[in-house]
């Protein structure tokens, strides 16, 4: 049951969008959540889906496993949309009740839901095709430039990469106390939201206990390989920027540019 | 040839709730010899671990000195030295890996040390094809059995060009097959790279193939020399709540029976001998 979390899933692959650096893909997809904002009609959209199309078309990604990346957020969609059609001042075009349904709020609703929907399949599209690990080393590298301002951006990424690193163990080890657990009586499927809130507590106190001790005894393991900060480390495997990695940041700065003109026209 | 561990009037204590530290070590002394393989026995909480985190400078001492390859492990500028120096490899393999992918993991220690990509690239494949888990070297850790995990662990720090590994209990969460793979990798590194190796263990089987064991107990030693001097001693090692080897139990069994059999004979080839020897007569 706990085995389908998507956090930080990634798809292995050899693909021209798998082989982008991470820092060009970190850049890309922060450019893309601007363009996505500045985009006003169905031009500006229409543009950033076929963007988006080729995108997902060239990382061969299955467009069925990024559409299940939305699923848990259909309600905040269907929320977002609901408030956006009834709450929009302008022509009306259907009413009843003390409900109005506007021409301004149709447009207004479905363009908020093709947003985020864009926004949630860009973003994911990039842990899709990115390994964590490159990710968080794409990270500390973009903000290396903080560490000046003394911002402990090397810790971060650690912290991060060990945190994924930990959470299939964790998640194994969850589903094994809740076993034990269930194997002597408990449950926790039934009943009301307190009482199944109750019954998670024998299962947070042993995960916790444990989660502790095996973080002292990895940073025992990490000091005796040595680890002494981020401070005259190397890395296995060094980033380099290749040439695609200017030809797509290019092509983000030509998008952004574009939409912006497009926005000038209201289109 | 020099020591790898030297230990003098080592006084070791852990701070504790009420007040009154656990005094661990009270006058330690022991050599671990450059080259050797020592197997380390003991009862539970007779300071066997404390002794390995003492050995690179997890655990500092608080009286007498610990010296490796010369170096004293209370000066702070040579902490780097000391640790990479000295390998140390846990029971938990889970807990000792970093990254989540095999290949980033080995490669902890040597990026730590600051050295080159292309070293470190040569230095982890060469760990990894020492401990035969090359193929897997990108897979994540969490998908590979306990005695590869433990495997990767051993590569991790072989990636480090240590001339000395301690080893607690590193087959202790282990199957029959991880455990004897894993001692395999420990026996060549010894044998083959000339590498020191201090093990910690429970297991009689695995003490008996050291060249040297150490048994403790209440953090002094009870009794030190080859497996043969110190499994002969079966009445001592009973008193201190240790197991002797299954063939050693054997012979010994046999002994107060009346027969008159060579308590040494550790290995089963040996042990299958002496019976036979002794049987053949009679029968
Ligand atoms: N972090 C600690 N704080 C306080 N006391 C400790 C700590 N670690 C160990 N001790 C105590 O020190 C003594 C020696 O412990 P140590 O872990 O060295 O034993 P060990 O021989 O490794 O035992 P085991 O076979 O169980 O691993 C024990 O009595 C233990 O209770
Ligand atoms: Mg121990």
């Amino acid at each position: 049951m706990l085995k389908d979390i998507t956090l930080g899933q990634y798809f292995p692959g050899n693909t021209v969008v798998h082989r982008l650096d991470p820092r060009t893909k970190l850049l890309m997809t922060l450019l893309y959540i601007v363009t996505l904002f500045l985009c006003k009609w169905f031009v500006s959209y229409g543009v950033m889906l076929v963007f988006l199309i080729t995108a997902v078309a060239l990382s061969r990604i299955r467009p069925k496993a990024l559409l299940k990346g939305l699923k848990p957020l259909i309600i905040i969609i269907i929320f977002t949309a609901v408030i956006n059609l009834f709450y929009t001042e302008g022509r009306v075009l259907v009413e009843f009740w003390i409900f109005k349904i506007t021409a301004e709020g149709l447009q207004n609703a479905f363009f908020l839901v093709l947003r985020i929907m864009m926004l949630v399949t860009g973003t994911f599209l990039l842990t899709y095709t990115t390994s964590p690990i490159a990710l968080t080393d794409g990270l500390e590298s973009l903000l290396s430039p903080l560490k000046k301002i003394h911002f402990p951006v090397h810790e971060l990424a650690m912290m991060m990469s060990i945190a994924l690193r930990f959470i299939p163990t964790l998640i194994e080890e969850t589903d094994k106390i809740m076993s034990a657990q269930k194997a002597r009586g408990a449950d926790f499927e039934t009943g009301n939201i307190f009482r199944r809130a109750k019954a998670l507590i024998p299962i947070l106190v042993p995960l916790f206990v444990s989660a502790f001790r095996r973080a002292d005894e990895l940073a025992t393991a990490m000091e005796c390989r040595c680890y002494h900060g981020g401070e005259g480390r190397t890395k296995l495997k060094q980033l380099r920027y290749h040439r695609r990695d200017a030809l797509c940041l290019l092509l983000g700065a030509v998008l952004l540019a574009g939409i912006i003109v497009l926005r000038h026209f209201m289109l | 040839m020099g020591n790898a561990v030297s230990v003098q009037e080592l006084l070791f204590s852990y701070p504790s709730q009420n007040g009154t530290p656990h005094c661990v070590f009270d006058g330690l002394n022991v050599n671990i010899e450059e080259g050797s393989f020592v197997a380390v026995l003991g009862h539970n909480g007779s300071g066997k671990s404390t002794f390995a985190k003492q050995c690179n400078a997890i655990l500092l001492p608080e009286g007498g000195s610990v010296q490796v390859f010369g170096m004293d492990t209370k000066d702070e500028a040579l902490l780097l030295d000391i640790r990479r120096t000295v390998g140390m490899v846990f029971q938990n393999p889970d807990n000792q890996m970093v990254a989540n992918v095999v290949e980033e993991d080995v490669a902890f220690a040597p990026e730590n040390l600051g050295v080159p990509s292309e070293e470190i690239r040569r230095r982890v494949d060469d760990a990894l094809r020492a401990v035969g888990m090359y193929e897997y070297r990108i897979h994540a850790p969490h998908l590979l059995s306990g005695g590869q995990k433990q495997r990767i662990a051993i590569a991790g720090v072989i990636a480090m060009q240590p001339r000395c590994v301690v080893l607690d209990e590193p087959t202790a969460m282990l199957d029959p097959i991880g455990r004897e793979d894993v001692m395999r990798i420990v026996e060549k590194l010894n044998r083959e790279n000339g590498i020191t190796v201090i093990l910690i263990t429970h297991h009689m089987t695995e003490a008996i193939r050291a060249d040297r064991v150490i048994v403790m107990k209440e953090g002094r030693i009870l009794t030190d020399g080859t497996p043969k001097e110190v499994f002969t001693q079966v009445d001592l090692l009973k008193s201190a709540g240790l197991d002797v080897p299954a063939t050693t139990q054997i012979i010994y069994e046999l002994n107060r029976q009346g027969f008159d059999l060579p308590l040494d004979a550790l290995s089963t080839e040996e042990c299958a001998q002496a019976l036979y020897e002794q049987f053949k007569v009679e029968a």
